[in-house]
């Protein structure tokens, strides 16, 4: 029987301290808490594999070469609107050096077109001059229809239909408050800020396209895919090939990127496990840069119609907001707006809505609906502090009540030197400077299903494994630093695997939650096979297993200074090879954290050439919550990596639509333009260590809540300098001009 | 099917002889024929700068150049980096956690090898010129150019601080919590 434990508990954040109890299972560590004093956690560790990296070392799924491998690729449509009326498969089936083909029904994909580059048909030839020619000589006619690519055309009179009759808008409801919040919006008694702010579609542009490479081995399938969900590809391809998940192995151990378009298997793992079977040979699919950019999703864009009011105390008392935005032929182009702010619910009236394209369809995208959300509130919340006289950290203080944000908006604004802002549009001449801010929350602090396996073997090695991915972040890492520090040993010591489905189950990386899921698995696995090796070391040394910790690589006794013996001698203790065991995550324990979302806010500072319209970012400050950080090292890295790509989505990122053809026109990475080098400003980091106690770790993923402030932050900071307002990202030269000319600046 | 050329590739030091369709670029002839998978394929575009290698000292786009024309000259890939030791930059890279997923790292280390050589104290303007045709997605580059600038006082014969803690750009701030 397990015994229980209880654990008083220190939780939160320097100022604001709760004291709580909590009783666990004794198989369960004391969580990690305010008083912990941690050796290894929250220090800078490099990563375990960064060697692998920065010596081309690490295998990646578009490196894989099986013997024998053949390349496997599409014929895709060009058309944005069609009926396929017919593919000559025999003849692709004939072409030189193809190997074997498979049409659209076997792969389970509509014969009807709904837009440009959809697949017709997959096939798989020795070389890829082969497979190129053979796509280009395809046999295939359409009936070619009228097709709405943009949304201006899927909203006209008559649009063509996206999907059947359904209409391509789906308006939302009116929400209940809506005709209590009109009357207070227009009573005359609040200060009203209105605004209709715009955002694009953004492409994740993985430097590593997707793909997989499939090989049969008998019934056994082996795939290796640049995935965010090792696990999850696995169940996939269980299902679409009619196997069972114990003959399929989905190996991805490196991957080049994924932002949230990585998750599924895709029908490219369908295809080349497929085309694989066929031809009796591996099959390696890579899409090329083009497919990569038009169909493997993309963030929706969104168009959100915003009023706020104000009281004479510059509280906002009611807020209406109406989103909408594309999927494409994707569902689910939501906006989350709102997200933050103490806007009492009963005042706040939103609804959501969504117009079908014939496009690519959308996909999760780092913060799904956040980044674009807090661009629609942003906007409309420096709009109502100017109405009301008030400044925006002020104002932003008076309606945020989150202890934690509290502190960010005043470190921040000391950090990027707020103190010097001049009021909007007092800056003069050509180079105009200002100041912006802005706010994020998430929820990232993970759950089941993660299993960790750990061993310790007689050698005096110590061995974590889990079978989830590793997108970058330090995943691999995190395992040997959490292990690390619950034995004492510095984590270059352990070895650890990753990227496996042969090895325990772990989550899909999104969401933020892979950090936070295999955290505290990776802990009590090394928690139990230490309490096994302490009872060793208590019968050895003659004292009591509870009175042993492991720590500085030693095995000692805290009463007794002299009962003590390195972690490798102790490890021959064991007598049989090796202690191993099984961590599994748990649910977080609701009651008793100290939690209210993961709470973030950067601040911007930047120039604006008003004669050209360029925006130049000079500074960012990024204050994150990440419950207790793991590593240091890594968790920065993440934060810059953030506010990079949010930088990027503020200034140059978005996709474009050709009307008439209904192709994307910048399917590439010239002319759809992600940021480089040189457009890298100043940044800063400070993490807030925030003892949650969610977990075991006080463990927050932050992969995402740190992009998603930044282009409302530097959209407020061009407010600031230039005293108008642009309504609509990326903020490209020709829309701060015309913004520029409509203000009179 | 394609014409076969027979020919001798002078890669991180070593001939290699190789039968490969004419066609070819010298990314496929080193990721297929050669096995050098640290060269990466990000686009075959020449736009994001993965397939970056040197040839007789230059950066080039690997994925732009036939391999038949670059016979005889001196290719170096990443793979060729590390001596007895990790190089330089290699060490700086792997410090600073300059590479997250690492896909844009090989070429970026490519680059940023012929900058150093070349000019032995860059100024940040250099650096982020001599990279400004490498994309990385994920790690906000700021980490990549400290790493180069680290690399290059090393190079030099200079200690070079970690810059990490305290830089011109990128100040992080250790927070112990609680
Ligand atoms: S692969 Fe050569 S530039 Fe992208
Ligand atoms: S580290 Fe992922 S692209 Fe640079």
């Amino acid at each position: 029987m397990k015994k229980d434990k209880t654990h008083k508990l220190k939780l939160g954040y320097k100022g604001d301290v709760k004291e709580v109890e909590i009783t666990l299972p004794d198989d369960e560590p004391r969580p990690f808490d305010m008083t912990s004093k941690l050796d290894i956690m929250g220090k800078r560790h490099q990563k375990v594999d960064a060697v692998m990296k920065v010596t081309g070392r690490a295998k990646y799924t578009h490196d894989m070469k099986p013997a024998g491998m053949l390349f496997g690729g599409f014929v895709r449509c060009p058309h944005a609107k069609a009926n396929l009326q017919s593919i000559d498969m025999d003849k692709l089936a004939k072409s030189p050096g193809v190997k074997a083909v498979v049409d659209a029904e076997t792969l389970r994909m509509p014969t009807t077109i709904r837009y440009a580059g959809q697949p017709v048909a997959a096939l798989a030839a020795e070389s890829r001059q082969a497979l190129e020619e053979a796509i280009r000589n395809a046999d295939v006619s359409y009936e070619v229809l009228p097709h709405a690519a943009r949304v201006d055309q899927a909203t006209a009179a008559d649009a063509p239909q996206v999907h059947g009759n359904r209409g391509n808008v789906r308006a939302g409801r009116d929400p209940r408050q809506l005709a209590e919040v009109n009357a207070a919006l227009n009573s005359g008694k609040l200060k009203v800020a209105e605004v209709v702010a715009r955002t694009q579609v953004q492409t994740h542009s993985c430097l590593e396209t997707h793909g997989t490479a499939a090989q049969w081995n008998g019934e056994h399938l082996t795939i290796w895919t640049s995935t965010q969900a090792t696990f999850g590809v696995r169940g996939q391809l269980a299902r679409g090939l009619g196997v069972s998940e114990s003959n399929i192995t989905v190996i991805g151990e490196f991957m080049g990127g994924g932002f949230g378009s990585k998750f599924g298997a895709g029908y490219w793992s369908l295809a080349a496990a497929r085309l694989a079977k066929k031809a009796g040979a591996p099959v390696k699919i890579m899409l090329d840069r083009r497919e990569d950019q038009t169909d493997t999703g993309n963030r929706p864009d969104s168009i959100q119609d915003m009023k706020m009011g104000v009281d004479g105390d510059g509280k906002i008392a009611a807020y209406s907001v109406s989103n909408t935005g594309t999927p494409g032929i994707g569902r689910g182009a939501s906006v989350t707006n709102p997200m933050i702010y103490d806007i009492p619910r009963d005042m706040t009236a939103s609804r959501r809505g969504e117009v079908a394209t014939n496009a690519g369809g959308a996909q999760a995208f780092r913060a799904p609906g956040h980044p674009q959300g807090s661009f629609g509130l942003e906007t409309v919340m420096d709009l109502a502090a100017e109405k009301a006289g008030i400044d925006p950290v002020e104002f932003r203080l008076r309606n945020d009540s989150n202890f934690v944000r509290q502190q960010q908006y005043k470190e921040g604004a000391k950090k990027i030197g707020w103190a010097d802002r001049k009021k909007n549009g007092a800056a003069t001449g050509r180079f105009r400077t200002g100041y912006g801010v802005a706010a994020a929350k998430w929820g990232g602090t993970g759950g089941p299903r993660a299993e960790v396996l750990c061993r310790i073997t007689n050698d005096g090695s110590i061995e974590v494994r889990n079978g989830a991915q590793d997108l970058g972040v330090g995943t691999r890492t995190l395992l040997a630093v959490v292990a690390g520090e619950e034995l004492g040993i510095d984590p270059s010591q352990i070895k650890t695997a990753i990227g496996n489905t042969n090895d325990p189950i772990g989550p899909g990386s999104g969401g933020s939650r892979t950090a936070a899921s295999i955290a505290p698995a990776a802990r009590q696995a090394a928690f139990l096979v230490g309490r096994e090796l302490k009872a060793l070391v208590a019968q050895h040394l003659n004292c009591e297993a509870d009175d042993l910790v492991t720590k500085g690589g030693k095995v000692s006794s805290l009463t007794d200074g002299k009962k003590s013996m390195s972690f490798k001698d102790a490890c021959r203790l064991i007598r049989q090879g090796d202690i191993s065991a099984v961590g599994k995550r748990v649910r977080n324990w609701r009651d008793a954290t100290y939690m209210n979302g993961v709470a973030g806010a950067q601040f911007a500072k930047v120039t604006v050439d008003c004669d050209f319209g360029i925006v130049k970012v000079d500074k960012l400050v990024a204050l994150q919550d990440c419950g207790l950080v793991i590593n240091r090292l890594t968790a920065e890295g993440q934060v810059f990596g953030g506010m990079i790509q949010g930088l990027s989505y503020a200034l140059f990122e978005e996709r474009h639509m050709d009307r008439h053809l209904g192709h994307m026109i910048n399917s590439d990475l010239e002319m759809y333009k992600i940021a480089g080098p040189a457009d890298m400003p100043e940044m800063e980091v400070v993490l807030y260590d925030v003892a949650n106690g969610a977990n075991n770790c006080s463990v927050a993923g932050i992969g995402e809540p740190t992009m998603i402030p930044t282009a409302a932050a530097i959209a407020g900071a061009v407010h600031n300098a230039t005293g108008v307002r642009v309504t609509s990202i990326p903020m490209t030269p020709d829309k701060v001009l015309m913004a520029l000319e409509e203000g009179g600046k | 099917m394609s014409e076969h050329v027979t020919a001798t590739y002078r890669v991180n030091s070593e001939g290699r002889t190789i039968a490969h369709p004419a066609h070819h670029t010298l990314l496929e002839v080193l990721r297929e024929a050669c096995g050098l998978t640290g060269t990466k394929h990000g686009c075959e575009l020449g736009e994001c700068g993965t397939c970056t290698v040197l040839i007789d000292g230059e950066p080039q786009l690997s994925c732009l150049v036939l391999a038949r024309e670059v016979e005889g000259a001196a290719i170096d890939t990443v793979e060729g980096l590390e001596g007895r030791d990790l190089h330089p930059l290699q060490k700086t890279f792997a410090d600073l956690g300059a590479a997250q997923c690492g896909y844009c790292t090989p070429g970026i280390l490519m680059a940023a090898k012929a900058l150093i050589e070349r000019k032995p104290t860059p100024t940040r303007a250099d650096v982020c010129e001599a990279l400004s045709g490498n994309l990385c997605r994920c790690t906000g580059y700021i980490k990549i150019i400290e790493a180069v600038e680290w690399a290059a006082a090393l190079c030099r014969g200079e200690s070079g601080a970690r810059p990490a803690d305290a830089s011109l750009y990128g100040v992080c701030k250790e927070k112990p919590h609680g």
